[in-house]
């Protein structure tokens, strides 16, 4: 669904950021790019959406070369792919529920989103995301009064709001603490096989990319350098990717962590593993 | 175990003084500066000259200006002040309004990260001429042009407005929080769903609260400017000196104190509240 064919970037300061990736995601995969800071993740999945203009190489969406879109048919392409932020992004000074609408502004025009007159389908859909990631009792707070937690699942309910068929999830978890990390890792995941998204998911954390994807992709110095399922990251695909370290620790905490948690999520009071 | 803490070294082994380094590195600059200063310092003191007979001469007639404060007389030129004030008022609230409206895009158009250079350059080219003049030289310009009374004060105060507040705009839109901006980007949004989602609620609460300080700006400069011909309480406090009238000039100040503090008390009260 997602082809990237010698994508590269090169920023003006000189320093190359992507040296010729080529990379493929099918429809409804989820994958984790993982890799040492600076390697060049964050830079990719913003090529993606072309936040950061690409230098060379195409990306394909379907059949469609974002890389060669103007502006307008750009603003269409981007409704497709959600992004998500590690520093949640969203505008703290509107209500959560102008926050999940401000995800169908590439379909309505002006007026109705300076009226906040949404169509009716998309503010039933609203309020069926807010619910599905339990916001119900949040919906006319403003952004900035909520926790980081809540504020990540103000932002995946954003992103739904688009109804993307990729979602560009950049480091979702690291303004996070362990256990928040975990549900918003598994809402994602969910939401991920619920609606059939493709994601990318930037994260720094190799034990939780272990437990929640299908597939990870090692980046070191703008280079793949893995790609495979998650069981073959061993010690030494991770020092290929990050370099020598003693890598124990890691493999242990991952295997641990793929008990499944049998509990109650403190906010919508659902279990956190669906039986 | 005991090899280990024989390779740290003993706490005395460490200095115990330690100085935060000084700005000026080396010390012949520093001490030069100190010593440049201190020598300007007392030439100038030198050259000021003091005519202590002018001095004692002025007391008494300071004296008369004084006790007409003790008794203002807000009823003899009662008519002249209440037209004055009222004329300035409407000078001040209309010319605000003006320059609010003709600030914003001028403002918007001069942030950098929102506007083509094209553009950004002739809006700040616009900011750098209205700010260049001092509004008295402003108001003697539009004097000549358009002729005593208030529609010189009301393009004046229009003018000086503009090179205020736009140029506080843009700057703190030049500062918003940029991740926010990129989220309603990547959603599709069209430049202004950007500007009115992302832009406007981060830069609201500092437009309202430097409208209002114009507010009372723009009362104050109301008054000055009037002494020059541009209409106003100033024109009439300008005759009450000129007619040697220090109880109703007395009245005059007064009442314009009286109306500068209700406009600061309340600005600040709209401050807080929409944060």
């Amino acid at each position: 669904m997602l082809h990237l064919q010698a994508l590269t970037k090169q920023y003006a300061t000189g320093d190359l950021a992507l040296g010729g990736i080529t990379l493929t995601i099918p429809a409804g995969q989820v994958v984790g790019l993982i890799g040492p800071s600076g390697a060049g993740k964050s830079t990719l999945i913003r090529c993606v959406n072309r936040l950061v203009e690409p230098s060379g190489g195409s990306i394909y969406l379907e059949n469609i070369d974002l890389t060669r879109l103007s502006r307008s048919q750009l603003r269409q392409a981007r409704r497709r792919m959600a992004m998500i932020f590690q520093e949640f992004a969203l505008v703290e000074r509107l209500t959560v529920m102008e926050n999940v609408l401000s995800g169908q502004l590439g379909y309505v025009p002006f007026w109705r989103s300076l009226l906040r007159q949404f169509p009716a389908e998309a503010v039933g859909n609203a309020f069926a995301t807010l619910d599905r990631v339990g916001l119900t009792d949040h919906i006319d707070k403003r952004a900035d009064t909520l926790s980081g937690g809540q504020r990540q699942r103000v932002g995946i309910a954003r992103a739904l709001l688009q109804n993307p068929d990729l979602l560009l999830v950049d480091e979702p978890t690291a303004s996070l603490d362990p256990k928040t990390s975990r549900q918003i890792m598994r809402l994602l995941t969910d939401v991920c096989a619920e609606q059939k998204l493709a994601a990318i998911i930037n994260i720094h954390d190799v034990a939780l990319a272990r437990m929640f994807v299908q597939r990870i992709v090692g980046l070191r110095y703008g280079q793949v350098v893995f790609d495979g399922p998650p069981e073959n990251l061993d010690a030494a695909a991770l020092t290929m990717i990050y370099g020598a370290e003693d890598w124990t620790g890691t493999m242990q905490e991952a295997d641990w962590g793929t008990e499944p948690y049998d509990q109650l999520d403190p906010m919508t009071q659902n279990r956190l593993v669906p039986a | 175990m005991f090899e280990h803490s024989q390779q740290i070294p003993t706490a005395s082994e460490y200095p115990t003084t330690w100085k935060r380094p000084p700005f000026i590195r080396s010390p012949w600059l520093r001490y030069g500066l100190y010593l440049l200063a201190l020598c300007y310092l007392v030439i100038g003191f030198n050259t000021v000259e003091i005519n202590w007979t002018r001095v004692s001469e002025g007391i008494p007639r300071g004296w008369i200006f004084v006790s007409g404060f003790l008794a203002p007389d807000f009823l003899s030129r009662g008519g002249d002040i209440w037209q004055g004030i009222k004329e300035s008022l409407t000078m001040t609230l209309t010319s605000t309004i003006a320059g609010i409206a003709l600030s914003i895009p001028i403002g918007v158009g001069a942030a950098r990260n929102l506007a083509p250079m094209p553009i950004y350059l002739t809006c700040r080219s616009i900011i750098a001429i209205t700010r260049s003049f001092q509004e008295i030289i402003i108001a003697i310009l539009f004097v000549a042009m358009v002729g005593f009374g208030p529609l010189a004060g009301f393009l004046t105060l229009t003018l000086a407005t503009i090179g205020f507040l736009a140029k506080l705009l843009a700057e703190d839109i030049e500062d918003i929080d940029e991740s926010q901006t990129e989220a309603i980007r990547s959603t599709g949004a069209s430049w202004l769903q950007l500007i009115n989602y992302a832009v406007q609620p981060q830069v609201m609460p500092r437009l309202i609260g430097l409208s209002m300080y114009r507010l009372d700006i723009n009362f104050r400069e109301s008054a000055v400017i009037g002494i020059v011909g541009a209409g106003g309480i100033g024109a009439t406090l300008n005759t009450a000196i000129d007619r040697y009238e220090f109880d109703s000039a007395a009245a005059i100040l007064l009442i314009i104190i009286v109306i500068v503090l209700l406009s600061e008390y309340s600005s600040g009260y709209i401050r807080n509240r929409v944060q």
